[in-house]
């Protein structure tokens, strides 16, 4: 089984090509050269030739170069070890710590049956209000985070991370650069929370076949994990890097290119791997989220396309805050409805409100006069965005609607807002709700309705 | 012909290539031993020697010399009583079974029979023997669900056959004769309750196709009333991710007026899949007090199952549906999403190196969705019966463009058009099917006259909102203003629907005649305001009360009195075509 090979045929791009008997597809093999030693993968079989990416590149390859068919696909350790470790794309460590041998766990492996799964039931509590109280983060979700470059996303990751009442995450990291690589190993570090991690980095200067193997290489890990009764998250950063890699390797083979140099089956390599998330009906459960960052801020352009096709909504990170309106939580009304009573009224004419005063603001850049109405959503939209959109908001969902309740409570008067009586008894600032009251005898007939705005 | 055998040359994703020894064919089922398993296949190309298959699983661990086994039949669906209420991946292996079989995960090459080989159904014969019939007649029935099964001549046997023998009423299971038939040549052959027929070729075993003109009622009004769909007819539904196309699927799923709905989840998320899969057993049918899911059947190969596959299923749903049209019955076909199946086709056809179309989709991607869409139809039976295969596809245009190739394809071959729109699903108003630019060729269910006047006011609001952006609402004049209003109060009130509200999420044809009747009349009606404001607030309160009104139960007080509010407030402000108040 172990034999060696050593006439290489063919060399283009990453791709060799040798003469050989009984090799697997998908098999893995070590190709050694004056270079080094790199892992390669089969990636096709013809007439008695193999054709293997090899990881490391093929610079400096030689045609004398000895291949050594591993007699198995791509696999990866998988024990309680992992914890607290980083490891790049072709699993070896990253870290000063020893490498892991055995108990072996094959990568991309089978999907889940549709008939196993369940409807999500759980919330995954983040601690930021836009996602908390807005689009709230489910158990098993899948959602990528749609941004541009530049934008704060990997620090918001990493929050997320930090923050997430998950037992494990484990964090895929595709053309990172190295100084983002080093600031997730540090921050989750100094946070504590290095002990329920496990890093699969890929970085900015490492060859591109290992970038296509980190989703993989994580999610493989966390279905371990989940199988195993943890709640797992799955923080992969950046998607598009991941989808040029398949770019770059299929234009090698010289596959025929579907849509701006992207390969056809981009969507299901993409489904493929979000797919992954799922919520077992007894055991744990996965939860993806993903930078996506769009390039040219185009959410046309077929990566942030294809993706929110496969995924479960998408959050904007834009000018440093989550837009609360392209952004989405599909799953979130199997959660918001048992969190408490108030949280869907308030998460809908909070945004309601915040739509209108964004048409006031263009009314005031157009230089319209301000009616008193307008004043009131102007400075509403103020304190929304200072108190609940800043990214830098650290709350859990109760004191958040509490903190809802409080703004509406100092901005408008009950009636303002829409909000049925039941509600606003049992729920608007009694305090400010008295004070206004005396303050302004006449409140009640100066209603202003918010319902043309819905 | 004798079963060939092969070995396999190579391998490239799931297209594997053999070299075989005796005689194939063309889109016959192949099996590849690898690592003790056997993964199933179709053959779809043979040069000199070698065949070309695409294999339906993950092909990891394939080796040159794997041995191949040619099975000489074409994919094929079991079809006979136990379809309805099973979930299906699209080999048609059942999925609750196999996972009890195999665990959570999807195992490659495990094969179950789709139907159960014990369970016993109670046969009640129907024909005479002795009679000279043909494929696809009668020969019995067996009790299913709300249905009577009815056993039919398995629809490939050609030519006219005497019934030699039938089985007396009784319980059989699928396996057991039921008949015997003789042909000219006086050759038997044993029918039993099921049998298989090629997903690729269409059922024919009927007299005469029709016209589609019954409408098919789905209770969503935008559609019954603006852009109907017929029994027998086909539609699509493309729209750019997010604006709602499975809501929309799924809604119809549940409310069509039809007998039996196929589900064929192809290439989209499984989370859609298991809302369908695990709130239908709960939800009763409003026609026959049962549960959904005894007039459903789910086929479903989610995006991250074997890509290959997903054209089996949407062969195997159109096909269950063509086997339940046999027996005089409607059908409806929700695929889910043709453009998933189209990408899976240009993933095939980029490995068999063909030279690429548009967009590298394959040049035969017309015709292939053509002959899709011509399988449904409404046809007349030979014994008079009138069955129907209607047939309803979303399309995921990339970038929500519907320029490109899969939904030029469709439009061509589809009797109605419902394009979702971004700007509708951002605006929340659903469904964001929209207005202006949707197509049906099918009869409406309310008056001709007053949807086409519908039409000439949603055109004529929209022209007068685009020149208000310019000259605002000081330079319109109050006329114009009303027709705008008049154009965005039938939208609100009567295009967008709640599909979470328990009454309105549902508006039977009636209900929808009368309402839009009443709607229809106030279009034509003219109206005398004071001035804009005195408009904008009339019709602000009649789309509340218009709101109101579709939110109560037909035949309730409140409904009566819903609806003369609505007669009162508009009698304020009618006037006489001369100009004259009706008061």
């Amino acid at each position: 089984m172990k034999t060696t090979y050593t006439r290489v045929e063919q060399i283009v791009g990453n791709v060799i090509a040798v003469r050989a008997t009984n090799v697997a597809y998908r098999e893995l093999a070590e190709v050694s050269s004056a270079q080094g030693r790199s892992l390669a993968q089969v990636i096709r079989l013809e007439s008695g030739r193999a054709f293997l990416q090899v990881f490391a590149g093929t610079r400096g390859i030689g045609t004398d170069a000895e291949v050594r068919f591993l007699g198995h696909p791509m696999r990866v350790h998988f024990s309680e070890a992992l914890l607290g470790r980083s490891f790049d794309g072709s699993a070896r460590p990253r870290d000063k710590g020893p490498e892991l041998e055995h108990s072996w766990v094959s990568v991309a492996g089978p999907s889940v049956n549709p008939a196993e799964r369940v409807i999500p039931r759980r919330m995954v509590r983040t601690g930021i209000p836009m996602i908390d109280v807005f689009n709230t983060l489910v158990e098993s979700q899948k959602l990528p985070i749609f941004s541009v470059a530049g934008e704060p996303y990997n620090p918001l990751l990493a929050r997320i991370a930090l923050q997430a009442e998950v037992d494990v995450i484990v964090l895929g990291g595709m053309g990172l650069k190295y100084d983002d690589y080093l600031y997730f190993r540090d921050t989750l570090e100094a946070e504590g929370a290095l002990g329920r991690t496990v890093i699969f980095a890929h970085t900015a200067s490492d060859p591109v076949v290992e970038c296509l193997m980190v989703p993989d290489l994580a999610l493989a890990v966390a279905e371990q994990f989940a199988v195993g009764g943890k709640r797992v998250l799955v923080l992969l950063t950046d998607m598009t890097n991941f989808a040029d890699a398949l770019k770059e390797i299929a234009i090698t083979m010289e596959q025929i290119p579907s849509n701006r140099g992207y390969p056809g089956d981009l969507y299901s390599q993409l489904a493929a791997r979000y797919e992954k998330a799922v919520d077992f009906e007894h055991a744990g459960s996965i939860t993806i989220l993903a930078v996506t960052t769009m390039p040219g801020d185009d959410v046309t352009h077929p990566v942030p396309d294809n993706t929110g096709y496969i995924t479960e909504g998408q959050f904007y990170l834009r000018g440093g805050r989550i837009e609360p309106f392209g952004s989405l939580s599909r799953l979130k009304q199997f959660v918001n409805g048992r969190t408490r009573e108030d949280h869907r009224t308030l998460m809908n004419v909070m945004i309601q409100l915040y739509a209108a005063c964004k048409e006031s603001r263009e009314k005031l850049a157009m230089g319209f006069q301000m009616s008193s109405w307008d004043q009131k959503l102007l400075s509403f939209g103020q304190r929304f965005e200072r108190e609940m959109m800043d990214l830098d908001v650290n709350i859990p969902l109760e004191q958040a609607l509490d903190l809802g309740w409080r703004i509406l409570g100092e901005c408008f008067e009950p009636s303002e807002t829409g909000i049925a009586s039941k509600m606003i008894e049992k729920f608007w600032p009694q305090a400010q709700a008295q004070a206004q009251a005396q303050a302004q005898p006449g409140a009640a007939s100066a209603r202003r309705e918010v319902g043309s705005a819905r | 012909m004798t079963q060939s055998t092969g070995k396999v040359k190579a391998v490239n994703g799931n297209l594997v290539v053999a070299e075989f020894d005796r005689d194939v064919r063309q889109n016959e089922v192949t099996y590849v031993h690898a690592e003790g398993l056997r993964l199933k296949g179709e053959l779809i190309r043979v040069r000199g020697r070698y065949a070309e298959m695409q294999v339906f699983e993950d092909t990891t661990g394939l080796r040159e010399g794997d041995e191949v086994e040619f099975s000489g039949e074409l994919l094929s669906a079991e079809l006979g009583p136990g379809l309805l209420g099973q979930v299906y991946d699209g080999l048609q292996n059942p999925l609750p079974e196999l996972a009890e079989a195999k665990g959570a995960f999807l195992q490659r090459g495990t094969y179950l029979p789709p139907l159960s080989s014990e369970r016993r159904w109670s046969f009640t014969p129907s024909a005479s023997v002795g009679a000279m019939i043909a494929a696809g007649a009668t020969l019995g029935s067996v009790p299913e669900g709300i249905f009577d099964h009815r056993i039919l001549v398995p629809f490939a046997w050609e030519g006219a056959w005497k019934l030699s023998w039938l089985a007396p009423a009784g319980e059989y299971t699928i396996q057991d004769p039921i008949a015997k038939l003789v042909d000219a040549q006086g050759r038997e052959r044993v029918a039993r309750l099921s049998q298989r027929w090629p997903v690729k070729l269409p059922i024919r075993a009927y007299a005469e196709r029709l016209r589609p003109s019954e409408p098919l009622t789905t209770q969503v009004r935008i559609v019954d009333t603006f852009f109907p769909v017929a029994r027998g007819g086909t539609y699509c539904v493309p729209g750019p991710f997010g604006a709602g196309k499975t809501v929309l699927q799924q809604i119809t799923s549940r409310n069509a007026d039809v007998d039996v709905v196929i589900v064929a989840a192809c290439g989209e998320r499984a989370g859609e899949v298991v809302e369908t899969l695990r709130e239908f057993p709960e939800l009763t049918d409003p026609r026959t007090g049962r549960s959904l899911m005894e007039r459903t059947l789910i086929i479903c190969n989610t995006s991250s199952m074997p890509v290959a596959a997903r054209e089996a299923s949407v062969y195997l749903g159109i096909t269950i549906a063509e086997y339940y049209r046999q027996m005089g019955l409607h059908v409806l076909l929700l695929a889910d999403s043709t453009s998933r199946w189209a990408q899976a086709l240009r993933e095939v056809s980029g490995r068999l190196e063909e030279i690429p179309g548009e967009e590298a989709f394959p040049a035969y991607l017309e015709s292939v969705i053509a002959g899709f869409y011509e399988r449904g139809g409404m046809v007349r039976l030979h014994d008079d019966r009138i069955g129907s295969v209607t047939i309803g596809g979303t399309v995921s245009p990339a970038g929500g463009n519907f320029e490109e190739p899969v939904t030029q394809a469709t439009l061509k071959v589809v009797g109605a058009f419902h394009g979702l729109s971004r700007e509708r699903s951002d605006a929340r108003r659903y469904p964001a099917i929209h207005p202006l630019e949707s197509w049906s060729k099918y009869e409406t269910i309310v008056a001709r006259e007053l949807v086409a006047l519908g039409r000439s006011t949603l055109r004529r609001g929209n022209e007068v909102h685009q020149m208000m952006k310019v000259v605002g609402e000081e330079g319109t004049s109050i006329d114009d203003f009303v027709t705008y209003l008049k154009a965005e109060y039938l939208d609100a009130s009567y295009l967008q629907q709640d599909a979470y509200h328990e009454v309105d999420a549902a508006t039977p044809r009636e209900r929808q005649v009368e309402v839009y009747g009443w709607i229809g009349k106030l279009l034509g009606q003219a109206l005398r305001f004071a001035g804009k404001d005195e408009a904008r607030r009339f019709f602000q309160r009649l789309t509340q009360a218009t709101n109101d009104w579709n939110r109560t139960p037909r035949g309730s007080s409140e409904y009566e009195a819903a609806r003369a509010k609505l007669d009162g407030m508009v009698a304020e402000h009618a006037v006489s075509n001369d100009g004259r108040s009706q008061r």
